[in-house]
């Protein structure tokens, strides 16, 4: 025997580690689910770290109602598989009861509307841990977000008062009304979750993989032709093989072109290209250089 | 493929986010739309060059004042190994940052500027690192170009840090000559320095050796949560879920849990994947044992051979974190130790060091923020805790603010009696 383990491995048990440690230290925790990669991944850790049992916090789901449809349908079905307690916070509820004001015009999304609905949500369910799916090598801001991300009433987050943490040692010491976001998956890079959901055969839903779409291009994206997005004159639809590398809001989630149809052959292409998967797939990062610490601040994900 | 976490210390002026940029930049990390971005920003912040520290003063606060606020985590990795880099800032905040980072490291980057030598900042960093008991240093003797490739110039920064470094403890230390610039001895050998007969960094971090740095001796688990299906199907499941802190078991191992005391035999060590016939450090998994006691978070397991101390009086070096306070005697703070949480009285500050000359300063009896001492706790439960230079993990704590709930200590355990 080595005693060695596989950078996989390590990870997993990282992993493992703060899902434990938070199902222990907090009273009401909560997994956000996205149906995209990174939350199946999660769904995957969080069923390893307390098998034989369910898991001890539901799952939440924030609908923008603009999702793909292929990703609802996974979502469903593998909640159930589990076991697990599903709720779905409505972003079009929160448009019904006059909380928030939809957007309008060509480049409206419904992204920015999901903070609202997500605070209202915790506050209704009383949640003092979210466990989020986000990583350190997505973006700038997340690369100095703590594993524990602390959040005041408002569910701010203050990049400039974070608290220390060191080794395995994380501080959950919260007061009533405040809770934290937990990022069991922060080491992970891109990478590594599709090497991960290889060697784990987790089942993903089709939009990952290269398929047939009617598309159109805004900004050097290509974003699918659906219902919720207006097209401006100028914007032709065509027909494309794509597949998406994040997945998140059919009206900000851009596809790449790609030809890979199986696992191996994306991590191929993610392991050759040159561009960040939120660089090329969302137009909410690039309202400006700080959009993501600028959300991140008001209590985005 | 192994995972490497290592620590970066240094300021900007040693080239620090330079050497990272290359890093990246050569093992094709940094993306095509992070280059741009940086470009653009250089410009508009009126640089000449591309400012490769844009790469990681990532908050805008950051790069509108032109400082690095915290540690920041990069990835990048070879075919060899996957790298964690913990980047910590070099300004007034250092300390505290600089521990954070070494806190999980494997290996410290050291940078100085081979025209200047060993400087204050650099024993800063070098003391940090040995405290924080990072297994691999590296000294990296950065800007060669600007001492024209001299090996005798090399050889003389060698030769002072040496005569420091004996002073401090240790384990594996490793010099590279380097023009991160130009990036001679980064990825690739230099053809400049030929004299040179080491490995080039990155080649140093793909093979140094790690995997026996692990603690395979000690076996220490702390229990973390326990598992209780109560369904038809594990009827009478208990299982003990923690994290591998150090040896290895093995089901049919004795055992002692502690503070009970009571002993038991390992039935089976589970995963979800399976049962596993070894565990060790840093695996996650279930413990089951043969007997039925009543067992808590909180609680450890171990071999009734080889116990950790069970101390309420604990002999630490504390490094202070907070401005908002003072660590001084009769101060009350919740401590986490493992999995385990209690709280602790600050009995005695015997003393502060200086953390540049390794003075100890015995006529001072608080600490202030980024100040490091000597202290006597008294916790209100035992700890099981070990020496930090014997186990990292059972070795450490961190203080609580029981006012704010911040993290305003981290602690390496000294002794225990």
């Amino acid at each position: 025997m080595s005693y060695e383990l596989s950078h996989l491995r390590e990870l997993e048990a990282e992993s493992i580690h703060i899902f434990r440690e938070v199902a222990a230290e907090f009273e009401r925790p909560c997994l956000l689910f996205s149906g995209g990669k990174d939350s199946i991944v999660m769904l995957r850790l969080a069923q390893k770290a307390f098998a034989p049992c369910k898991l001890p916090f539901p799952v939440m789901h924030i609908d923008t109602g603009h999702n793909f449809p292929e990703v609802l349908e996974f979502r469903d079905r593998r909640t159930e598989e589990l076991g697990a307690r599903l709720i779905v916070a409505s972003v079009q509820q929160s448009i019904d009861e006059g909380k928030v004001v939809e957007q309008t015009g060509v480049r409206s999304s419904r992204n920015q509307l999901q903070t609202t609905t997500l605070l209202d949500a915790i506050e209704e369910h009383q949640f003092t841990a979210l466990f989020g799916g986000a990583r350190r090598d997505e973006e700038k801001a997340r690369a100095k977000e703590r594993v524990y991300s602390f959040r005041d009433e408002f569910g701010q987050w203050d990049p400039k008062s974070q608290r220390p943490e060191l080794w395995k040692l994380y501080n959950g010491q919260v007061r009533q009304g405040e809770h934290i976001r937990v990022f069991p998956i922060s080491n992970y890079t891109e990478l590594d979750i599709w090497q991960y959901i290889k060697a784990e055969e987790i089942e993903i839903p089709s939009v990952y993989f290269a398929h047939q779409r009617e598309v159109f291009e805004r900004d050097g994206m290509l974003l699918a032709v659906n219902e919720y997005t207006e097209m401006q004159e100028s914007e032709k639809p065509f027909m494309e093989t794509v597949r998406y590398r994040t997945v998140g809001d059919m009206t900000c989630t851009g596809a790449v072109e790609s030809a890979a149809d199986t696992i191996d052959l994306i991590i191929d292409e993610v392991a050759a290209t040159r561009i960040t998967e939120r660089g090329a797939t969302r137009a909410d990062d690039r309202v400006s250089e700080a959009a993501m610490e600028d959300r991140k601040k008001k209590g985005y994900f | 493929m192994e995972l490497l976490r290592f620590a970066t210390a240094g300021s900007v002026d040693d080239g620090k986010s330079t050497l990272i940029g290359r890093l990246l930049y050569d093992t094709k990390t940094i993306f095509q739309d992070q280059m741009e971005a940086v470009e653009a920003a250089s410009e508009q912040m009126g640089t000449e060059y591309t400012n490769l520290a844009l790469l990681t003063d990532g908050l805008r606060a950051e790069r509108e004042q032109g400082i690095t606020i915290d540690v920041a985590y990069r990835y990048f990795a070879t075919p060899r190994r996957k790298f964690i880099i913990a980047d910590t800032p070099g300004h007034t905040q250092y300390t505290r940052n600089m521990v954070t980072g070494a806190s999980t490291a494997d290996l410290a980057i050291v940078l100085l500027d081979a025209r200047n030598g060993v400087v204050e900042q650099s024993k800063r960093h070098s003391f940090l690192a040995s405290l924080l008991r990072i297994p691999h240093l590296v000294l990296a003797v950065n800007k060669m170009d600007l001492v024209d490739y001299s090996q005798d110039q090399f050889e003389n920064v060698v030769g002072e840090y040496r005569d420091f470094a004996s002073k401090l403890d240790i384990g594996d230390l490793t010099f590279i000559p380097v023009s991160a610039l130009h990036g001679d001895n980064v990825v690739d050998r230099s053809e400049n320095m030929e004299w040179f007969e080491g490995s080039s960094l990155l080649h140093h971090l793909e093979t140094v050796h790690i995997s026996s740095d692990r603690n395979l001796i000690d076996a220490r688990f702390p229990v973390q949560y326990v598992l209780r299906p109560q369904s038809e199907e594990y009827h009478d499941f208990r299982g003990y879920a923690g994290t591998i802190e150090g040896g290895v078991l093995k089901p049919g191992d004795d055992v002692v849990v502690l503070p009970s005391g009571f002993s038991s035999r390992i039935a089976e060590i589970r995963t979800f994947d399976g049962p596993v016939e070894e565990a060790f450090a840093p695996m996650a998994v279930t413990v089951l044992l043969e007997d039925e006691i009543d067992i808590s978070r909180g609680d450890m397991i171990c071999r009734p051979n080889n116990q950790p101390d069970a101390t309420q009086d604990v002999d630490a070096m504390v490094c202070w974190m907070t401005s908002e306070t003072k660590l001084e005697p009769r101060m009350k703070l919740a401590i986490k130790h493992t999995t385990r949480m209690a709280r602790a009285m600050v009995k005695d500050v015997q003393y502060r060091l200086d953390i540049n000359t390794l003075h100890r300063d015995e006529t001072s009896n608080v600490l202030e923020l980024n100040e490091i001492g000597r202290v006597t706790l008294r916790t209100t439960q035992p700890l099981f805790a070990d020496e930090y230079r014997r186990n990292r993990a059972t070795g450490s704590f961190v203080l609580i603010d029981e006012n704010t709930n911040n993290t305003v200590g981290a602690g390496m355990i000294v002794g225990t009696d």
